[in-house]
């Protein structure tokens, strides 16, 4: 499959967009996740502007998709998308990170609207996305579950007893993504704690799993719709990424898992993605 | 919430407290269709397999694997079901802890946890298979009840009025092999108000769990020895009953704590909290295990090494009456 033209560069042009917003609030917050939030946005946007069902006048709409990003940290990326598809206002963000926000690293589900489930804590969204789909599934729903994982997240133990439940059940309504980065706090993923062959794994877990580019828009859809069309079992989405993507100074650098931008810091990082 | 969910038993006198859960969870799950039961390879054990005879799509097996199962329970609750959840209690609380805090109470889900084979009830499995921590870990979780059930009635009705009320609740029963303390199902219980189970104006024994029985032996014992004990059956360990045991502080002045499970965060520390906080001077004395890892043993054994059967709250009820306590010029009472 391949997008036409005029909506690749709309949904190219969003992600632009989201990731200069995220720049927009690290800077006013003080600091955030923001190299994991960049690697993550394309596939966010692909989800939010083109796939998802949802109603931001009534977030608990029963019938809507149900996301939730388990990598709780890129809550600054979500909150951004959030607030542009009219959960509530832009200036909300302004009191990230400040004492009695209700917005914070990571989101919290009773306190921001559109928040499926409050994660932060790594290896709980896969689980609880196993309950939203089997409970879909009890119930004759035909709406989706989608869970976006991290790959640090995928060293823990948690995790896999929900990707074995999974495909255990066959969960077809339920797709995994995971921002395959490479990166983790303290340096590359392989050197902490090998992941790889990461495919087999899953595949041995009794998923359909896709390996991607991340950040281009036809095959996050193409997978993406190859995971509503598979009928026996849940798909995941290995979507290799770029950590920091979009801002030169920061893509690839584990270092920027954490930071926080000054004045000169945030024009430079909007001006490179003002060239992208 | 739907209430007046109901359930009869027919012969309780021959089955055990895991039975009779078992059979009300079956009865209720007739009436309530949102009710999901969800277990770690131990239906057996747990005795849910009625339920899943009854019910086979509302019966999801993980595996052992509790944390998943903690997690689905969240998703589950989501949209709209009513998980129940039964394992052992020491994976229900400390395997599963951090799933129990932050997917089940801090996202406030409305999922209840059944955890059996808690105390040292599992005697001879050993210290890996008691649990003398759990009330002290889901005590201090926003948004959770704990309760205790004393025996077999007290979890059918707890089990009800768990159902019935939203949000999430952690109940520990034992292995199931205890003896009943109520005679009949011909009592009120209600979450959050104790049972007085004996009068006494001498001294109060509060207990939970299998303990409440131990101690209205132990109030027969002190009878005979002239005492008068009153008996408290705290089944709700939290919200405690603050009036219960302030009622007790005010009119015995000296209070005993019984409960299978450490000193430390449970009945006890709850009991002690409500006491300080009072600002009335008083006797505690706490029993249960001292800050120690469980022995093997029977387990009608390990209540008496522990000192929570008849004979040791007996012991320790003469202790606390030779023990005196500072005299209170503002204090207004018959002691």
């Amino acid at each position: 499959m391949v997008l036409e033209a005029d909506e690749r560069q709309r949904l190219e042009q969003k992600a632009n967009e989201i990731r200069q917003e995220i720049v927009k609030i690290t800077y006013t917050c003080g600091g955030a996740h923001i190299g994991g939030s960049l690697s993550q946005t394309d596939l966010m946007v692909a989800l939010y502007y083109k796939y998802l069902k949802f109603d931001p006048k009534n977030p608990d709409w029963e019938e809507r998709d149900r996301f939730l990003l388990s990598k709780g940290h890129g809550g600054v990326g979500h909150g951004a998308v959030l607030a542009d598809v009219g959960f509530f206002a832009r200036s909300e963000l302004d009191d990230f990170n400040k004492t009695g926000s209700p917005f914070g690293m990571h989101l919290d589900r009773l306190k921001v609207k559109g928040v499926d489930a409050s994660t932060g804590s790594l290896g709980h969204g896969l689980g609880i996305a196993n309950g939203m789909a089997y409970g879909a599934r009890l119930l004759g729903k035909t709406w989706r579950t989608y869970v976006l994982l991290g790959d640090g997240e995928l060293n823990g133990g948690p995790t896999w007893e929900a990707a074995m439940a999974a495909g255990h059940f066959k969960l077809a309504n339920l797709t995994a993504l995971v921002d395959r980065n490479h990166l983790c706090i303290d340096g590359s993923t392989e050197d902490i704690m090998s992941l790889e062959p990461l495919r087999e794994k899953w595949e041995a877990f009794g998923w359909n799993a896709l390996e991607i580019d991340g950040h281009d828009f036809d095959q996050i859809c193409q997978a993406i719709e190859a995971a509503q069309q598979e009928t026996g079992r849940p798909t995941v989405i290995i979507a290799s990424t770029i950590k920091g993507k979009g801002v030169d100074f920061m893509e690839n650098q584990a270092s920027w898992h954490y930071g926080g931008l000054d004045e000169a810091m945030e024009e430079q990082a909007l001006n490179s993605l003002r060239k992208e | 919430m739907a209430k007046g969910l109901t359930w009869t038993i027919d012969d309780a006198d021959h089955m055990t407290q895991a039975e009779i859960y078992g059979e009300v969870l079956t009865q209720l799950g007739a009436q309530n269709e949102r009710i999901i039961a969800l277990t770690a390879d131990l239906a057996g054990s747990t005795k849910i397999g009625r339920f899943q005879k009854d019910f086979p799509d509302r019966f999801v097996n993980l595996g052992v694997a509790e944390m998943n199962m903690m997690g689905m329970a969240s998703g589950l609750a989501s949209v709209g079901f009513v998980p129940v959840v039964s394992t052992f209690a020491v994976f229900a609380s400390l395997r599963c802890a951090e799933f129990v805090r932050t997917d089940i109470c801090y996202q406030n889900r409305n999922v209840k946890i059944i955890a059996t084979h808690s105390g040292t009830s599992f005697g001879q499995a050993g210290t890996t298979h008691h649990c003398t921590e759990d009330l002290a870990v889901m005590r201090s979780f926003a948004n959770m009840k704990v309760i205790a059930p004393a025996d077999s009635y007290e979890t059918a009705k707890a089990l009800t009025e768990a159902i019935e009320v939203e949000g999430p609740i952690y109940m520990r029963i034992g292995r199931s092999f205890e003896p009943p303390l109520h005679k009949s199902v011909d009592f009120d219980f209600e979450i959050g108000k104790a049972i007085q189970i004996h009068e006494g104006t001498d001294i109060t024994v509060i207990a939970c769990g299998r303990t409440v029985l131990s101690a209205l032996e132990a109030a027969e014992i002190a009878k005979q020895q002239g005492l008068s004990v009153r008996v408290l059956d705290m089944h709700t360990v939290k919200p405690i009953d603050t009036d219960a045991v302030l009622q007790a502080v005010g009119e015995t002045r000296r209070i005993i704590t019984a409960e299978d499970h450490s000193v430390i965060g449970g009945l006890g520390s709850a009991v002690a909290e409500v006491i300080a906080a009072s600002g009335k001077g008083c006797v505690l004395k706490k029993l249960g295990l001292q800050d120690e890892f469980s022995i093997v043993g029977y387990p009608e054994d390990l209540l008496h090494r522990y000192g929570i059967d008849g004979d040791g709250i007996a012991e320790a009820i003469q202790q606390v009456m030779k023990t005196d306590f500072e005299a209170d010029e503002d204090w207004e009472d018959e002691v």
